[in-house]
Formats: structure tokens, sequence, C-alpha cells
């Protein structure tokens, strides 16, 4: 197959498939961002990358900091939790000034937020200029273990997999095991009876849009430690984040998991046989031609309506 | 059939004396006063932006009338592109002008490519009436397939616009990877354009676009699609398979499109994945917002203003267009939902020289609710009754 | 009598959600010019039951019959076509097209794709459309934007568009909710005219109104039916009295 020989072919799945899994969590992390905005709230959010951006630029800027003082090693910690602050408070503007007022008209959400990507887009231009920065990444982060000769598998990749395993585990906490996930979900269902109940459910839909964004913040974190960031990084992972939505059936925790390990793994894997931009073109027809069969994605529940 | 041409007759079809007005005005800005009042380069300007004008147009049926959201009018006006960028890089590429290639008498980019025979699917495209066969039926072929799989599934709003966006992005990934096929990433270039007179055939053909929308909007068709953006279920209860009418005016709305590609290459002499993508087909959606999404002469008004002024500002401040692009997207949806042709139709009624042109034309679809006077009025005639609580929120909730 | 002379025979019908059985091998007959009331406390299963019937909802086993013709199969639209119109709970009217459009709109011709681009306002869609207006009570009010209509004006307006289509069966959930007394009264009048030559379904909770209208009354209760019936002999059910009159 292809000139390889089986043992061959073996390294390269393990590889690819650890590159992969750097890809995969960072959709992963995007995924889960708009996930609880669109699947809780009916708003397409095309200002999410954008959201990955802040806290990528954020992380960058902190490590610069890090090194000129000399705490490299350990300035990671600092920076995802400034990253999401930074995300999470301008989407908790946003949601403020823009989106409530949208609620009824999600197609004009999704142009409005559009706007907003191309606005801050600019912003990010005009701050940080239009080549790529890097962050400076701690030593420890860098090199690669190897469990074999012929097997590479780097540091950072699973250091960001630990990172979005992490997150991955408090959203879930947070939307099925605190109260105030429980409000969010309650909100979901009916509106007018959890607004009746006491809930507070302007202020709810305000927490969960900036959470949503300060997710899309941590996601730029991680985004670092395997490229570079510019001020359209935000736009190359927009609608793989929204295909990984849709394909895990968008109210499901689950799904988007293991949607985004999917197509994660079958462009990176197919990548590595076809050119890199006939993969991405395989990978995403056969989302979409699955998502025309089967339009409610892979993990949806079948509901009374 | 005798019911068309009566149709074609009424004055309705015109939408009144001021659809009238409205047409002979842009008519008369088209055909006479750009041409005769500014240069040749900023005429060609005019023409590729009134290229993208038939997009708009086809946005206004589908988006604005309709209410299905497509983030893929890329992909069409890009089938009609490429369909009429083939035929005229065959044309260009004879074996006496392309002699000093390793293979004469292919294209150019091929040649760079090691191809050394034109691939089958430009085998069509060397026959024009083929290649006009082919930028009309391609695209709707396309669009019918499209929508079929979603439309028959009862999928629309954000997640039609999604997956639209998605084919749109798959295509102009496809096109710029296969650079011996397609041209890759710089597209298809130095092709021949009609000077001179190819604005005005651009005029002519978007004013066929407009009369045939115009006709569909004012028929029963028309009205379904109104009601279909209103209430789905209640017209699926009426006895209409709701699915045949979108699938047929997403393929109208991708013929439409398509056109204006194809014009589109001729005026312009080239075609590129650039025109395909996510940003291209998504930035026409603004054309269309601005001008109007209910107006079909808004939206060239639309897309000329929003063309016109991002050329000025990327001449002299590259820095705020995307600055102002963005707020424009926000505050169109925010403010002005009705775009241009809103603004305008609330303003000019009241002025004294266009009042006798709205005479016979009701008060614009509104997207407020209003309670004034005239709802008192309305339920005179029923005697006296309970206030109805929910008439007012109802209103509120559509769009 | 054999199932052939009703409009309308529901057989052993079963719809499960997730197990949950929201109607329970239901068996029901509707005759010609029947009207038909079907009360039950909330959750019985009634507004579940027009789903079934109408198509917007598959049923999970069982028959639904219409005129001989099998209906579990078909689509809403080919439903509609056979004859069964359907009005939902909340009035739904196309807000943006005028009271006059409203029911040309609901005019059986040009319901094709190419039928609607050809269709031409003929005297006959006119006259029909007059007709119906002055059934619902809306003929002073044709040229108005629907939305402006006040909440039991939508109401009609929605029972007119279906008679537009003259439709064998009519199902209409919850007429009068909403209404005013006086609505509630011409609402009567229009349903007991309206009934002259055709079947008609009625799911309602206001029993004084549905004192007036019903010829024989079905209690659902959990999916199942509990009594059937004139209205009289319902209410003296212990069993309804139990699960519904009661309170």
């Amino acid at each position: 197959m292809f000139g390889y020989s089986m043992a061959d072919i073996g390294n390269i799945v393990v590889m690819q498939g650890f590159s992969g899994l750097s890809m995969f969590t960072v959709l992963l992390l995007m995924a889960l961002g708009l996930a609880i905005i669109f699947g809780q709230m009916g708003v397409i959010n095309m200002a999410h990358g954008e959201f990955m951006a802040i806290g990528a630029y954020t992380t960058v800027m902190i490590s610069k900091l890090a090194a000129n003082y000399g705490f490299v090693n350990y300035y990671f910690v600092f920076a995802i939790v400034i990253a999401f602050a930074l995300a999470f408070a301008v989407g908790y503007f946003i949601e403020f000034i823009m989106i409530r007022h949208l609620y009824k008209r999600p197609l004009d959400t999704l142009l409005a937020t559009w706007g907003l990507s191309l606005v801050m887009q600019q912003i990010f231009r005009s701050t940080f200029g239009a080549k790529e920065v890097s962050a400076e990444l701690p030593e420890w982060m860098l090199g690669s273990f190897k469990p074999t000769p012929d097997i590479d598998i780097p540091i950072n990749g699973v250091f960001v997999m630990f990172l979005a395993i992490i997150v991955t585990a408090g959203v879930y906490l947070f939307m099925f095991r605190s109260r105030w996930g429980l409000r969010v979900r309650a909100t979901v269902q009916n509106r007018v009876m959890a607004g009746a109940v006491g809930i507070n459910t302007a202020k709810v839909d305000r927490m969960t849009f900036a959470l949503g964004c300060g997710i899309a913040g941590i996601a730029g974190a991680a985004f670092t430690t395997i490229a570079s960031t510019g001020p359209t990084t935000g736009t190359l992972y927009i609608v793989d984040s929204f295909m990984v939505v849709v394909f895990g059936g968008a109210a499901s925790l689950m799904g988007t998991i293991a949607s985004a390990f999917g197509i994660a793994q079958a462009q990176s894997i197919l990548q590595f046989f076809m050119t890199s931009s006939m993969g991405k073109v395989s990978t995403l027809l056969v989302i979409v031609g699955i998502l025309m069969m089967k339009p409610e994605g892979l993990f949806a529940s079948k509901l009374r309506k | 059939m005798s019911a068309i041409l009566s149709k074609l007759n009424s004055s309705e079809l015109l939408g009144g004396k001021k659809g009238v007005l409205g047409l002979a005005v842009l008519a008369a800005i088209i055909f006479v006063v750009l041409p005769l009042g500014v240069d040749i380069f900023r005429l060609n300007l005019v023409g590729k932006y009134l290229t993208y004008a038939f997009v708009a147009v086809s946005l206004v049926l589908l988006w604005g009338n309709g209410g299905i959201l497509s983030l893929g009018q890329g992909i069409f006006f890009g089938l009609g592109g490429y369909g009429m960028a083939m035929f005229m890089k065959l044309e260009a590429s004879d074996p006496i002008s392309t002699k000093i290639q390793t293979t004469p008498g292919i294209p150019d980019f091929m040649d760079w490519n090691q191809l050394t025979a034109i691939p089958w699917f430009w085998e069509p495209f060397k026959s024009l009436p083929l290649t006009i066969l082919a930028i009309l039926v391609i695209p709707a072929l396309f669009a019918y397939i499209i929508g079929f799989a979603m439309f028959k599934r009862r999928v629309g709003g954000v997640y039609f616009a999604i997956i639209t966006q998605a084919i749109a992005l798959i295509l102009s990934i496809l096109i710029v990877g296969q650079q011996g096929l397609t041209g890759g990433v710089n597209g298809i270039t130095d092709l021949k354009t009609m000077l001179g007179w190819d604005t005005r055939v651009n005029g002519i053909l978007l004013f066929g676009c407009i009369l045939l929308s115009r006709y569909i909007l004012t028929s029963k068709f028309g009205m379904l699609l109104l009601a279909m953006r209103d209430k789905e279920e209640r017209v699926r209860f009426s006895g209409y398979d709701v699915s045949d009418f979108k699938i047929f005016i997403f393929c109208i709305a991708a013929m439409i499109s398509a056109i204006g590609g194809a014009m589109f290459t001729l005026q312009v002499g080239f075609m590129s994945p650039s025109f395909v993508g996510i940003v291209p087909s998504i930035e026409m959606v603004i054309f269309c917002a601005v001008g109007g999404r209910i107006s079909l002469i808004g939206a060239v008004y639309g897309t000329l203003l929003v063309n016109y002024g991002k050329t000025f500002f990327s001449e002299t401040y590259p820095e705020l267009w995307l600055f102002l692009m963005g707020g424009l997207f926000m505050a169109v949806v925010m403010f002005f939902p009705n775009g241009l042709a809103g603004l305008w139709d609330q303003h000019a009624r009241k002025l004294k020289f266009m009042k006798r042109f709205y005479d016979d034309t009701p008060e614009p679809e509104r997207f407020e609710p209003t309670l004034s006077a005239t709802k008192e009025a309305v339920e005179a005639p029923v005697a006296k009754k309970e206030k109805p609580a929910k008439v007012a929120s109802m209103k509120g909730a559509k769009a | 009598m054999s199932n052939t002379d009703f409009v309308l025979s529901i057989e052993d019908l079963t719809v499960s959600f997730d197990g949950f059985k929201a109607v329970d091998n239901l068996t029901m007959y509707i005759d010609k010019n029947e009207l038909r009331v079907v009360i039950g406390p909330n959750g019985a299963g009634k507004t579940t039951v027009l789903d079934l019937i109408c198509g917007k909802t598959k049923s999970t086993s069982g028959s639904i019959k219409f005129r001989n013709k099998e209906l579990t199969k078909l689509s809403e639209h080919e439903i509609v076509r056979e004859g069964v119109g359907r009005k939902f709970q909340t009035p739904s009217i196309y807000e943006n097209l005028s009271v006059y459009q409203n029911l040309e709109v609901s005019y059986p011709k040009g319901r094709g794709v190419f039928g609607s681009l050809t269709f031409k306002r003929t005297a006959e869609v006119e006259a029909q459309v007059r007709k119906v207006a002055e059934e619902i009570m809306l003929t002073d009010l044709l040229d108005l934007e629907a939305a402006l209509l006040s909440h039991g004006q939508k109401q009609w307006l929605e029972i007119g568009m279906l008679l537009m289509q003259d439709p064998e069966l009519l199902m209409l959930d919850e007429p009068v909710a909403g209404m005013s007394a006086k609505e509630r009264d011409q609402t009567a009048e229009l349903l007991n005219k309206i009934c002259n030559n055709r079947s008609v379904l009625v799911i309602e909770h206001d029993m004084e109104f549905v004192k007036k209208i019903a010829h024989k009354v079905t209690v659902l209760h959990q999916g199942k039916i509990l009594a059937e019936g004139s209205m009289d002999k319902v209410q003296e059910d212990e069993k309804v009295v139990e699960v519904y009159l009661g309170h």
C-alpha cells in the first residue's frame, strides 16, 4: 500500500494520530465553547475563532513578559487563567451590547457576529501587526517523547491534551453537576418557566455566552503551544469547529468529543496519504454527506416535539 | 402560458408606479449616467460590481423572501465564472499562441503542471453553446442536489447556512488544491474581455434577472415564499410540499448567481477561488442586506454602494476598511434590517414629489410591532370585547 | 355497520416516545357530518391524536383510514390533499400577508411549483374568498395585514383558510382558547354552520362551549378512551368525573 511496509504504516498512524491529537484538543476546546453557545442558546457565533485568538495573543504576550522576567517555566498557568478571563469579559460585554438583541433572529446573529469577527481581526492586526507571533515555550514543553526509535511524540501535544481533558471535565461538572448548569439547562428547555421560578434568564444567557467565549480563550492558549498566532488564525478553525458541533449533535457533550476526535484524526491521517488540501476536502465531504443523510447529527436524542 | 403573458402586461409585474420609477431610475443610471459620467476604468469597476449584484438579487429571492440563508452563493458564482473562464481559456490557448509550451494547445497552467492533454471535463467548454448550457444547468443541478438532500429532510435555518458555507469552503480548497486542472490559487487568468459593450450586456441581463425575480415574487409562488418564511408548518398543512418550493427557489437563485459569475469573467478577464469561498459568499449577503433584503432594486444599490466603499477605502484608508465592513454588518442587522430600501420607503413616501408614486403601493413590511391608533380602528367593527393579550407579542416574534 | 361507512376510522393506534405511550391502542370512528369533540386532562394525548391523523407525528402501530384510504403512510401535504384540514392550537396565519392573501394562498389550486407560478386570481377564486370571508365575519377586513387582527379574528381567519380548501374532515385544536364570551358564541355558531356538509373534530377544554357544539364527546385519558357518547352521558360517567370533571 503506497509503497510503505506494514511497520511503517503502523508508525505513521501512531505519529499522525498524535499530531491529530493536538488538532483534536484545539478543535475540542473550540467546539466545547461553540456547543455551549449554539447548542444551549441557538446562537451562531461566527466570531468564536477571534475569541480563540484573544486567548492566543494573551498567552503570547504573557510568554514574552515571562521570558523577560525569567519565569518561563511556570507562566502557562497564569496565561490560561488570564486568557479565559479576558475572553470571558469580552464575551460578556458583546452579549450585552449585541447578542441579546438578536436572540429571536438566529440568522441575523450569524451576520452580526461575522461583522464582529472582521472588526476583531482588524484590531489584532493594528495592535500586534499582520505577522504571526509565537509564544516562548517553556523548556519542559519542548522536545519529544520516544517510546520506540521510530515513533516521535511531541511533549507539547501531550500537554494540551491533558489540558483539554481537564477543561472538558470542568465543563461537564459545570453543566451537569452545578447549580449554575442547572439554571442554564432549565433556561434552554423552558425560558418562560425558568423565568417564572425566579431564574434571571437574561443573566444566565450572558454568563453562558461569556463562558463559551472564555473556553475559546483557553483553546487559544492551547493553540500557542502547537502553532503561531496571526490576526486570521481564528477563521481557520471556525468552519471545522462548527462541523464538529453540528456533526456531534448540538446538545451532546459526548457527541462533541467524539466528533472532534473523529474529524481531527481523519484529517490528520488522510493528510499524510494525500495532499493536505485533499485530506481536508475528503474529511469535510464525508461530514457534509453524513449530515445530509442524518441532519440531526450523530448523537442527537429522539424527543417528543 | 396565457397566464404568463397576461401577467407580463400587468403593471403588477413592475411593482406599480413606484416599481416602474425604481426600474427606470436604475436603468438610467446604468445605461446613461455611468457610461457618460465616469472614465473607462471606473466604468469597468461598476461593471464588476454589477456582476455581484446578480448574487445580491438571488439572495433577495432566497433569503429576503424565502427566509433561507445560503452562505454558499459563491459556489454558484464560481461555477458560472469558471465555466465561462474555461471556455475563454481554451479559446486563448490555440496551438499557435502557445507554441513555446511543452505541449502546445493546452492552457498555460496545465503545461506548467506537466499535463499533456486537456482533462475530460474541459472538453465541453470548447463549444460556446455547451458552455452557456453548462453555466446555467450545472449550478442549478448542484443546487438541486444540495436542496433536495436538505429541504426534503427539513433542514433549514442555521444548519442550512452552515452546511452551504462548508460546501463553499470545500469547493474553494478543491480548486486551490487541483492546480493542474483548475489553475489553483491564481485561478484562470489572461482572458480577453469584451471591452466596451460588456457593461451594457451585463445591465441587460441583470434587468432580465430582476424581472424574472419580480415575476416569481408577484405570483402565488412569491406569496407562498413569504408564507413559508412566516409559518412553514401552516403552508405544509395547507397542502403544499414546502420542500419543492424551497428547492426550486434555491435552483433559480443558483442560476442567477451563476450568470453573474459568468459575466464577472467576461468583465474582468479572470476567475479565481477567491470568489468562491466563505468570505466572498458572506460578503455578498451583506451587499443584499445593505440594499434591503426584500427589495430587488435595493440589492443592486446596496452592492454598488458597498463595493464603491470597499474600493474607495482600500485605496485610501486600508486600515479602516475592515472596521467599516464589520460595523456595517452589525449596524444593518441591528438597526436597519430592511436596509437602504427600507429607509428610502419610510422617508420617500412622505416627500411631496414622491407621493404620487406611492399611492398604489401599500405600506412596507415592518419588523417592529406598531401599536398605533390603526389597531383600535381595526377592532371597532367587531363590537366590544376583551383586549386580546397576545397580538403585539406575536408580531415581534417574526423575522 | 362496517368501517367503510365512516369518514374516519382509527383502529388500534399507538405511538410511543422512548417507551412512553402517548396514545395507547386507540380506536375511534367519526361519521359523516358529525361534529365530535375530544376532551381530556392535560397530557391525555389529544393533540397527539390530531398530529397522528394529519401526519405530523408518525404512528408506531395501528391504522388511520380516511374514506377508506390509509393515511399513516402519507406525508402531510398528501393528507391535506386527501381532504383533511387542521387548525393549530395557537393561531397560525401569515402575519405579513393581507387577510385576502391569507385566504387566497389556501385556495386548493396551483399547489405545485409551476402551478403556483401561473396561478391567476380568477372570478372563481374571488368568489370563494368572499364567501369564506362572509362566513368567518371578516368581509370588512380583507385588505388588512393579518398581523393587525385581534386574537379571536386570527382564530377565525385560520378556520377560514381551512374552509378555502373545502376539506371533508376539519380538525380544530382548541379553537376558542383566548376568546371573549361573545366571540365564543360566534365561533360556536360558525362551527354548527360549517359541519353541515363535512365532519369536524374539535379538541376543547371549555365545557360550556363543548355543550353548545358537540354531537358526541370522546374522553381521552392517558392515551386511551375513557368514555364516549353524548355530553350528558359522558358527564355522568363515574370514571370521567373522577379524572376530569371532578375538580
